[in-house]
């Protein structure tokens, strides 16, 4: 436990993802099993228990701070599980804390009578920051700004392997993981997965650069429509139907609609959407759908979920994946007309003879409402990850509209000494109207240039934000602008970042709210 | 028999004893003044005469100027000094170097003002001595039960872990310029840390200031002077310096901040610190409340702090307590 909750306190305050690393790779290759697995679990998909431990610690409290002590306490604090964890008395002599596998085996098992006096006893063997830790791991929600992602990556990174290979057997496997470890310390086979609908790694594409088409040769690619959703893999096995995200979290639980209809056996590659009678609702409409435990019939009525399937991994258990993608294509198309899954249908292939009818396209993407387009090297495999030359993202042109900069405010991390994050607005009549903030788009040798330039033209700081003469013009790019009202402007944008810093040009000519209301109506 | 506020009473200054006809760490310039340690909140420039201890005064002159008082007088600790009627003692704080209670003894009635202080042991000061009293004028910096400070070494062992775990970067420690500096430098030594020290230059005066008056410190070297980087050695700076562009020069530091504060989460994320570290020059939340009842005090004034749950405490203990709000106290450093 003691192993555990220093890795949590050091991650807590850790704003950077080398740093989260190299603790993690750490704390799993020095602590054995099953504690190591166990708090594997903790950082993925949490533990299978959680307890609604809030009244139980408050009448555990009581017994030993009187009332308006933890009162003015807990408002200092401001989070009650630290509170009780910063006033919880130290034990006199130093204790045995328990182990993090003792205190799971234990919370497995528990009968709710006893939680008080168990939670109190470990308590009171425990110092400040391991009462810290156990009180999260008891509330299920560690927040220590770990993805799921980033603990595998570690977890592999410890035997040299990709997080891919892990994600690849993660979700035949169980906490604590055992096999899993005895495999990346060379102990072990790989673990079994056949059969499974278990997720495999996704192949994911570029963003096409600009200058990057002229190098491609068009003919040995083949064209989609970039749909605007989110991508998930579908794996069933006939019986059992399991939704993922691009990231391998299961998120089947928000779609039952989708989990009761899939009853064929393949892996299927695809982008979620929302679609009425053929056509594709926007992005916000799916938006109402994502990151719900329970969904009403309502819900499933008024925002009918879809699948545009684009790619098979695996075809009644055949793995298709090192085949070409022209041939996994046919299959796709072949499999997809003789089951015909409900709720799904094919990303269309678009004819493209060369690379001006590809250019015209492209550029018709934004009048048509299309994010833009995907291009599929016709010979490419079905490689994990984010492999360079196969798969490229190309989306359409940005709207880019001249802001003045307000507001400035400290970055984190390597960022922390720089005003790298900013607020701009245009004009609105005689003022200036925030309507978004940024914080990349620009070199380090301009981010110099700028922070010393605000530091040179603040008017008031407010803690880490500086307010600074309304002078300085930015070119910000962004995709597409929608009505808000998060935003004294009433516009939100989607994707800004910084596209030029226009150090040339007075602050009166800049845009305006008109200018980007005509954006809006566009969106 | 006279009431203690008959004698000993608040001025916009700050408190004033009225038959020695001085103040007690004024907040504006006075006459006369007694000085309890030389942080900035308590010790302040202007006043006509200053009464402190030998050390307080060299620090009050480094920091301040030579004639940042008209006239000092120095007082060693235990030796009473008979003024009219009020003989005054000064006795170790415990808080920093020269830090001092203030004792006044007048018509029989006996009053302590603490000053700053702490119980734990420190290295580059003498240690807290309890003195009995009648009345005892507390501080309450960490006067809420969350705050219990737990040991100084520990929290260096953590500081050097890291260090291990992160050859690559610098770790930079943001201190209080005088007294917990010299203290973090004194402890590395202890815990058998031998590699030179790097200070900002902010640091160097009140370091030199404590080697000249006898302790002994190692090797020490100005970042100003030792380049760029410093990578896997430990930095000292002041709090401010932790994320200006001065910290640039370093490499990819690990940013720690030893203060009291650093034992809630909020405090810590609020300084964007990526190592908090426990050490305070402050009495904890147990240090307030065992302190206040050895003294027999049977009245308690809580000078600044988190006054509010210290003051509900003693009531609960039976004593009559106080607070007294004093203006132009910082409690930020610590």
């Amino acid at each position: 436990m003691k192993a555990f909750a220093t890795l949590l306190d050091r991650l807590v305050y850790s704003p950077s993802r080398n740093t989260k690393l190299q603790l993690l790779q750490d704390y799993f290759r020095n602590t054995p099993d099953p504690d190591r697995g166990w708090a594997l679990a903790a950082l993925t998909d949490g533990l299978p228990f959680s307890f609604p431990v809030r009244r139980t610690i408050m009448e555990l409290m009581e017994q030993r701070l009187d009332a308006e002590l933890f009162r003015l306490s807990r408002d200092y604090v401001g989070d009650t599980a630290e509170t009780v964890a910063l006033v919880w008395p130290d034990p006199a002599e130093p204790q045995e804390p328990p182990r993090l596998s003792e205190v799971i085996s234990k919370l497995g098992l528990i009968d709710t009578q006893e939680l008080g006096d168990t939670i109190a006893a470990w308590l009171d063997c425990l110092d400040v920051n391991g009462r810290w830790a156990l009180l999260k791991l008891l509330t299920g929600a560690l927040r220590v700004g770990v993805s799921a992602r980033l603990a595998k990556t570690a977890v592999a990174a410890m035997a040299g392997h990709s997080v891919d290979e892990v994600e690849e057997v993660w979700h035949a496997l169980t906490p604590p993981y055992t096999p899993l470890f005895d495999w990346l310390e060379g102990r072990g086979e790989k673990p079994e997965i056949a059969g499974a609908p278990v997720f495999r790694p996704l192949m994911l594409a570029h963003p096409l650069e600009d200058g990057e088409l002229a190098e491609l040769d068009v003919a040995e690619f083949s064209a989609e429509w970039k749909w605007d959703g989110i991508r998930v893999q579908i794996a069933a096995s006939g019986q059992e139907a399991r939704l993922y995200s691009r990231t391998g979290d299961e998120i089947g639980a928000s779609f039952p609609e989708l989990i009761s209809a899939f009853r064929f056996d393949a892996v299927v590659d695809g982008e979620l959407l929302i679609v009425r009678e053929g056509k594709v609702a926007p992005f916000n409409d799916l938006q109402q759908r994502l990151n719900r435990k329970t969904v009403t019939r309502a819900m499933m009525e008024r925002y009918p979920a879809h699948v545009r399937l684009y790619d098979a991994l695996i075809i009644n258990g055949e793995d298709l994946r090192a085949l070409p993608f022209v041939e996994r294509r046919a299959r796709l198309e072949q499999w997809h007309a003789a089951v015909r899954p409900p709720r799904t249908d094919l990303s269309e292939l678009i004819e493209v003879r060369d690379r001006e009818e590809l250019m015209r396209i492209w550029r018709e993407t934004r009048g048509a409402g299309i994010e833009g387009l995907m291009l599929k090297r016709r010979s490419s495999p079905y490689l994990a990850g984010r492999p360079r030359g196969h798969w490229y993202k190309w989306k359409r042109a940005p709207i880019t509209l001249d802001c003045v900069l307000m507001y400035a405010q400290r970055g984190h991390g390597k960022r922390s000494s720089f005003y790298s994050d900013y607020t701009f607005g245009v004009w609105k009549g005689n003022e200036i109207v925030p309507i978004g903030k940024a914080y990349f788009g620009f070199t380090d040798e301009e981010l110099k240039l700028l922070d010393k330039w605000i530091r040179a033209n603040t008017l008031q700081a407010f803690g880490p934000v500086r307010e600074v003469r309304k002078e300085l013009v930015f070119e910000v790019a962004f995709d597409s602008a929608q009505e808000s009202t998060r935003h004294k402007s009433g516009v939100a944008l989607r994707f800004p970042r910084i596209s030029r810093i226009r150090w040339d040009k007075p602050a009166s000519e800049a845009g305006t709210l008109e200018d980007m209301m005509v954006f809006v109506a566009a969106s | 028999m006279i009431a203690f506020h008959e004698w000993l009473q608040l001025t916009d200054a700050g408190l004033y004893c009225a038959p020695g006809d001085f103040h007690i760490d004024p907040s504006r310039p006075v006459a006369r003044a007694v000085i309890t340690h030389g942080h900035s909140d308590h010790a302040r420039p202007g006043h006509g005469a200053v009464l402190a201890t030998p050390e307080t005064i060299s620090i009050m002159k480094v920091r301040l100027g030579e004639d940042s008082a008209d006239q000092f007088q120095a007082l060693d600790y235990g030796v009473a000094l008979q003024h009219g009627d009020v003989t005054i003692r000064l006795h170790p704080a415990g808080h920093i170097l020269g830090s001092a209670q203030v004792e006044l003894n007048f018509r029989g009635q006996r009053a302590v003002i603490s000053g700053d202080y702490k119980r734990s042991s420190d290295p580059t000061c003498k240690g807290f001595e309890l003195v009995p009293c009648d009345l005892f004028v507390t501080e309450a910096t960490f006067g809420l039960p969350v705050f219990r400070h737990g040991r100084d070494m520990e929290e260096i062992g953590r500081l050097l872990d890291s260090q291990r775990t992160f050859p690559d970067r610098a770790h930079l420690v943001g201190c209080y310029a005088l007294g917990k500096c010299q203290r973090l430098i004194a402890l590395l030594r202890q815990a058998g840390y031998d590699r030179p020290i790097y200070l900002h230059g902010a640091l160097k005066s009140m370091t030199d200031l404590f080697l000249a008056l006898g302790q002994n410190f190692g090797e020490l070297a100005l970042v100003s002077e030792a380049g760029r980087g410093l990578a896997g050695e430990i930095v000292l700076c002041p709090p401010s310096a932790l994320k200006d562009r001065w910290s640039r020069r370093l490499a990819d530091p690990v940013t720690a901040f030893a203060s009291g504060w650093m034992r809630v989460r909020g405090r810590a994320r609020q300084r964007g610190v990526e190592l908090p570290l426990v050490i305070s020059d402050h009495a904890d939340w147990p240090q307030l409340i065992d302190t206040i009842a050895e003294t027999g005090a049977e009245e308690i004034w809580v000078t600044h702090g988190r006054e509010d749950a210290l003051v509900y405490q003693l009531t609960r203990m039976g004593k009559r307590a106080r607070a007294l709000a004093l203006l132009g106290r910082e409690d930020e450093e610590d």
